[in-house]
């Protein structure tokens, strides 16, 4: 029998697991079953013509801050003879896209950047309270009202793909437009890609053309030393490519 | 605000994650965890040379730990939230253990040790003080009046058993701090699994460095003689951890240079103009070099009292400097190249915002006041000998 004593003493603890279960469980939309996706992306270095418009799309999409970036674009210049030492710019991160090069020789092309979603992910290892979370269709979360703004995570990431929300003060990062995806939509960047350079992929769905893409060509990820578990693909992605 | 930045950095690496706070946090709770195990010498390793610092150096790691948390609280986004991390912590995070570790280093290291230590004056002056002061040291009591032989005996064997633990303890508090950093495997700065190894070596140095200088202030104040057996043998110490302290650094800084690994060019030009006054200037010159030559100048020439303490004295400033600057080039320095080893960017302290110079130096002062006031109400002058149980554990050092 619960006495009122008893009942003293569950209370807080009780609350403190609701809370527990509350923290790293992302809006639910209806209809989706989150057991049955794998979220990645596959991005097409050779298609991307870094007009910007996924920045653009991106920063309208999520209210993403002048100065910061969910995604990126990066211009690298590869000479012949410093492999090793690309010349990088993004100005404004892309966003407006690109002035004419300046750089003679060598190749050009341009890298679309964004969250890697990993499965191995450390900014989620890092996050003192959990904020940063996985979801079961594998996207890489910050739940807003709990994050603590300690920036751990933004340390962590190999990528650079998190930051400090100036008014928030909470860290942000892509979130592969969660609130699309689950509705049935593809991402802002996606959807605003005028080449099909970037396409979101859905790996438990045995129908998604990613797993035609993967097993006909060349696939990489970034870092891949650091063992993150990237689920940012990139398809003929240069050595060069930091 | 422009900042600016040389070569290519990730647009979101621009701006500096951690400020300056993040450099005051490692180097207060890096004095805490030295001026323990400096207490802890006379304690467990019966270096009797030291006993009219032991008492001293628990009141000023008491002081530095009060603080510790502060620029951390200071320097989060959302404070309010802060106390999330004892309620829903992430067990995989390595600083969601900062909390546990913290709260056990207060309230089963310190606090327990201190109270032990002094509870028979704490029981005296409760009997012979008034008015409001008796109350609080009636309060100190914690009901506890019994000071006779044998509960001062129960005392002493429980304050050892503390010490004993506290020395991991201490080792884990700073031990950890640099487990935070050196296990960011994105920042090749940081991850070296000597980080935290080389944390505590530097915390003992600037915690024994500290304690010196303290003790030499308050003796100048009080217009008491030092006691210069105690001051040479704590600048004893003091040479043998800088000297294992610089060698690990140097260690990490050889393996770095004959590794060279895909980081080190960009770690290289780093060290070379961005951290070049801090790193090599005021680290491992003037913080490092010049006071491990002073200190080995007193161990190896016969120096008269007057040259000895002045020596002390400038090796003891310098070495906290050095140290700071430590802190300040992990930190700091972890941040101001790109992930992408293709660019630099800068550092711009602002000076009266939250996460500015002022608070950081407000931060760095409060200890000495705080301690000043522990001082006031715990004089820690009572000698030590006069503890009932002298020689119980203790022996000639």
């Amino acid at each position: 029998m619960i006495t009122r004593r008893k009942l003293l003493m569950l209370l807080p603890a009780a609350a403190l697991a609701w809370e527990y279960v509350l923290a790293g469980t992302p809006e639910s939309a209806p209809g989706y079953n989150r057991n049955q996706h794998w979220w990645g992306m596959l991005l097409d270095i050779d298609k991307c013509i870094g007009c910007g418009s996924c920045v653009r799309a991106c920063a309208n999409e999520n209210d993403v801050p002048e100065g910061y970036f969910r995604t990126w674009v990066e211009r690298y210049h590869v000479s012949d003879w410093r492999q090793e030492v690309p010349q990088v710019d993004s100005p404004n991160g892309g966003k407006n896209g690109f002035p004419p090069s300046e750089a003679q020789g060598g190749k050009n092309f341009f890298v679309p950047k964004m969250c890697n979603h990993c499965v191995d992910s450390p900014c989620t290892q890092v996050c003192p309270v959990g904020a940063t979370f996985h979801t079961p269709d594998s996207v890489v979360l910050v739940d807003d009202t709990y994050c603590l703004g300690c920036r751990y995570c933004i340390q962590a990431c190999p990528y650079g793909c998190r930051f400090l929300h100036p008014i928030r003060r909470t860290a942000q990062k892509c979130t592969l437009c969660y609130h699309r995806i689950t509705r049935g939509l593809t991402t802002a960047c996606c959807e605003n890609c005028p080449t099909g350079a970037r396409q979101l992929a859905d790996l438990k769905n045995p129908n998604d053309p990613i797993h035609e893409f993967l097993k006909t060509h060349s696939v990489q990820v970034l870092k891949p030393h650091l063992a993150t578990g990237a689920k940012a693909f990139y398809h003929d992605l240069d050595g060069s490519v930091r | 605000m422009m900042v600016p930045v040389d070569g290519f950095m990730y647009p979101n690496e621009v701006e500096l994650a951690w400020s300056v706070l993040i450099v005051v946090y490692p180097y207060v709770t890096g004095l805490v965890a030295g001026a323990f195990i400096l207490a802890s010498l006379e304690r467990i390793f019966h270096v009797t040379a030291v006993k009219p610092t032991y008492r001293l150096a628990l009141l000023t790691a008491l002081a530095f730990l009060l603080v510790a948390p502060m620029p951390l609280q200071l320097h989060l986004g959302h404070p309010e939230r802060a106390l999330e991390m004892y309620l829903t912590p992430n067990r995989g995070s390595a600083m969601a253990m900062f909390g546990f570790v913290y709260v056990w280093y207060l309230m089963a290291v310190l606090l327990l040790e201190i109270w032990l230590d002094f509870r028979r004056e704490i029981v005296l002056l409760s009997q012979s003080t008034t008015g409001w002061k008796r109350l609080f040291y009636r309060a100190l009591t914690l009901g506890s009046s019994n000071i006779s032989e044998g509960a001062l005996r129960v005392d002493d064997k429980v304050g050892w058993v503390i010490t004993l633990i506290g020395i991991p303890s201490a080792f884990l508090l700073h031990g950890y701090v640099g487990f935070i950093f050196g296990s960011v495997k994105a920042n090749p700065w940081w991850s070296t699994p000597l980080m935290p190894v080389v944390f505590i070596f530097s915390a003992m140095v600037s915690g024994i460095a500290l304690v010196m200088l303290v003790y030499m202030a308050m003796m100048k104040i009080r217009r008491q003689p030092i006691d210069m057996p105690c001051l040479d043998t704590i600048a004893r110490y003091l040479f043998y951890t800088f000297t294992i302290d610089f060698s690990l650094e140097m260690l990490d800084l050889i393996h770095r240079m004959y590794e060279a690994d895909e980081s080190f060019q960009s770690l290289d030009f780093m060290v070379h103009t961005r951290l070049w006054t801090s790193q090599v200037l005021i680290q491992i010159i003037l913080g490092t070099a010049v006071p491990l030559a002073l200190l080995a100048l007193t161990q190896v020439a016969r120096l008269g009292t007057a040259w000895r303490r002045l020596l002390y004295g400038v090796a003891g400033t310098l070495t906290l400097i050095g140290i700071f600057a430590m802190r300040w080039n992990v930190v700091i320095g972890g941040q101001l190249f790109s992930k992408s080893f293709l660019g630099y960017t800068s550092y711009k302290m602002a000076f009266a915002t939250r996460e500015g110079l002022l608070p950081s130096v407000g931060l760095m002062i409060l200890p000495f006041f705080i301690l000043w006031g522990l001082v006031k109400l715990l004089p820690p002058w009572t000698s030590v000998s006069d503890r009932t149980l002298e020689g119980q554990h203790g022996g000639a050092s």
